[in-house]
């Protein structure tokens, strides 16, 4: 364990083996990044991310490593995708405006098939928004950012200590697959302090064939994405159509929580994902039979397993940080199979436990007067 | 009795430079400075250690012609692209090519911020004054007076601006080791614009700072000219961008930013 973790932590690790740090959520998304072996971290100031940059700013140049504070998300992204073009291992963090921004590199990269970590903070928009915490780029992140066909990973952590595990899978997902991942936290994820058990995973190390080192005693490569024979780009397309399938094969990741018996099954994912939790344990000592499904890769969306839920349930609830977003894919995968309602806050504004539990009350009501009709 | 003399090659393809036919249109300059690269990469053996970054417009397809490791940028970002090469790679030598739409229009924060950290790279930036691959609008470069498929009555000050001398406002930054201007228009600034260009790859191996060459081209096509018009139209251009080295630090070595002031 690094020197400054050790200064952070609360409780010595030689007096205990289960020994938690108390860390910033932006912070400790930063320490699991050097710890994964990022050799090259490239930002712009934007809060609430901006811890991340700062512990990045000190941790990088000390360990020998990469950092540059970029122009603007432009230049960071690009610097990313530079270093990135070489086989290193890279992370870039903004904030909501800052993605939009960073949006014309990632399509690039998905193009180039070149490997990323990008973590988003989410704050509220649209536009400048405010600073507060939000969901609001569940579409940015999962249906597109930038131009052409193609897809990213997008992981969700609900606490920091599995923004400290997701780190390190998205690393190895984005090397194995070649191809950019976005982590995508929210305010109060990135600024909240928690525990953290400071298990830091070390992904190991491949031997990149497309890396760019110089073509010394190999024939030079080229990372493009500009195909213009037609024939070639719809070949090309089709690769990625196939990557992507075995993305959406092998990498989907959900947790669930009392879905046994339950009758009303609450969807969210993140901070929403906490504010249900809270709400599904009042409504449990209420007798109400809830459970929580909460996605941790929002692309792939864990979508047959969500189908073959709302066989099972009564009816769902999509609880989120925003107008209604993720609640679009939640129909899709429910295909009709069951109601399913929405309840979400904006701009900065976080829905409380009681909040989601009369929700639940009335959807149960609705649901078992339509059950009795 | 005089003995002939042993048959010498006096001109040949420089071995960096593929050889494929081009796509570039008769009488285009970016072929000349192709190949100026490849003998300068060549002579300084740096192919070997080479990471190239393309940019978008005509020259994106250096990748074709050159043969180095190349990236594409989007379009401006070359140099951005070029510092995330620089700082993970130290012992690569790190070349962004760049057009004037490129670099001097929707780039224009990064190459001014790569400069403005003397970042340890070196640009090769080609001026043909327009938007060659879009079919000829009016670049930041292009003339007054200048028509475009953009500036059809030619382009007027009070409703497009004026040229931007984006060599001169770089050479001003103290991390540019190395600027100048060179021109394709006749065999004797092409051998001058190969010197420039030298010397701006010797300010990188040397880590002096970020070195920049501007090359004055032609584009006939989107100029409505021959390419012996164009050629010849160089010489108003030049008035407008003059040649020469505008600056050159790369005597001196940086001083490390850590250094106290004074």
């Amino acid at each position: 364990m690094t020197a400054i973790l050790e200064r952070r932590s609360a409780v010595s690790p030689k007096r205990s083996k289960r020994a938690r740090v108390l860390m910033k959520g932006n912070e400790a998304i930063a320490e699991a990044a050097i710890q994964a072996g990022c050799d090259a971290y490239f930002g712009y100031p934007i809060t609430p991310q901006a811890e991340l940059l700062e512990w990045m700013a000190r941790r990088m140049p000390e360990l020998g490593r990469a950092f540059v504070q970029a122009e603007s998300e432009l230049g960071a992204i690009n610097m990313g995708l530079g270093a990135a073009a070489t086989g290193a291992r890279v992370l870039v963090s903004t904030s909501s405006p800052g993605m939009s921004l960073m949006a014309e590199a990632m399509s690039y990269m998905a193009g180039s098939e070149t490997p990323l970590v990008l973590v988003n903070v989410m704050r509220g928009g649209p536009g400048l928004g405010s600073i507060g915490p939000s969901q609001s780029d569940y579409f940015q992140a999962v249906k597109g950012h930038g131009h052409g066909d193609y897809r990213v990973p997008v992981l969700a952590p609900a606490s920091i200590g599995e923004a400290v595990e997701l780190v390190a899978s998205a690393f190895e997902i984005a090397e194995r697959y070649r191809t950019p991942v976005i982590m995508l936290a929210d305010g109060i994820l990135g600024q909240a302090m928690e525990p953290v058990a400071p298990h830091f995973r070390h992904p190991r190390r491949r031997q990149f064939d497309w890396a760019l080192t110089g073509a010394d005693g190999r024939p030079p490569r080229v990372l493009r994405s500009l195909h213009l024979q037609p024939e070639r780009l719809e070949e090309h397309n089709i690769a990625l159509k196939a990557k992507y399938r075995e993305i959406v094969q092998r990498e989907v990741r959900w947790s669930g929580e009392q879905l046994d018996d339950a009758d009303l099954v609450v969807v969210a994912y993140g901070t929403a994902a906490r504010v249900a939790h809270s709400a599904m344990t009042k409504a449990r000592g209420e007798g109400m039979r809830v459970g929580l499904f909460r996605p941790i890769t929002l692309w792939p969306f864990p979508e047959p397993q969500l189908h073959e839920l709302a066989l099972q349930a009564a009816a769902m609830l999509v609880v989120e940080l925003s107008a209604g977003q993720m609640v679009e894919d939640v129909r899709l995968a429910v295909d009709g199979r069951c109601p399913v309602a929405f309840h979400g806050r904006t701009g900065g504004m976080v829905p409380s436990p009681d909040e989601v539990l009369e929700q639940l009350r009335q959807l149960a009501s609705r649901v078992s007067a339509r059950g009795v009709a | 009795m005089t003995t002939a003399a042993a048959p010498r090659v006096i001109f040949s393809r420089p071995e960096l430079l593929n050889d494929v036919s081009t796509h570039y249109c008769p009488g285009c300059g970016h072929g000349i400075v192709h190949r100026l690269l490849a003998e300068v990469l060549g002579e300084l053996e740096l192919g070997p250690r080479t990471i190239a970054v393309a940019p978008v417009g005509c020259a994106v397809f250096a990748y074709d012609y050159l043969g180095l490791d190349w990236v594409e940028a989007p379009h401006g970002r070359a140099p951005a692209v070029a510092t995330g090469i620089r700082r993970v790679r130290p012992d690569n030598f790190v070349l962004a090519y760049q057009g004037d739409g490129d670099l001097a229009a929707i780039g224009t924060a990064e190459i001014i911020h790569a400069a403005g950290r003397g970042e340890l790279i070196t640009v090769i930036f080609v001026n043909n004054g327009i938007y060659g691959m879009t079919g000829g609008q009016m670049a930041p470069t292009t003339l007054l007076g200048q028509r475009t498929t953009s500036t059809p009555a030619g382009r007027e000050a009070r409703l497009a601006g004026y040229p931007i001398p984006m060599t001169e406002m770089l050479a001003i930054l103290p991390g540019v080791a190395y600027a100048a201007r060179g021109s394709v228009i006749d065999p004797a600034h092409i051998g001058k614009a190969k010197g420039m260009i030298k010397r701006a790859c010797q300010a990188q191996i040397d880590g002096t700072g970020f070195a920049i060459v501007e090359v004055l081209s032609t584009c006939p096509v989107g100029w409505g000219m021959t390419a012996h018009e164009s050629m010849e139209h160089l010489a108003d251009v030049e008035k407008v961008y003059p040649l020469g080295v505008l600056v050159d630090r790369s005597t001196a070595t940086l001083q490390p930013a850590s250094g106290k002031g004074g």
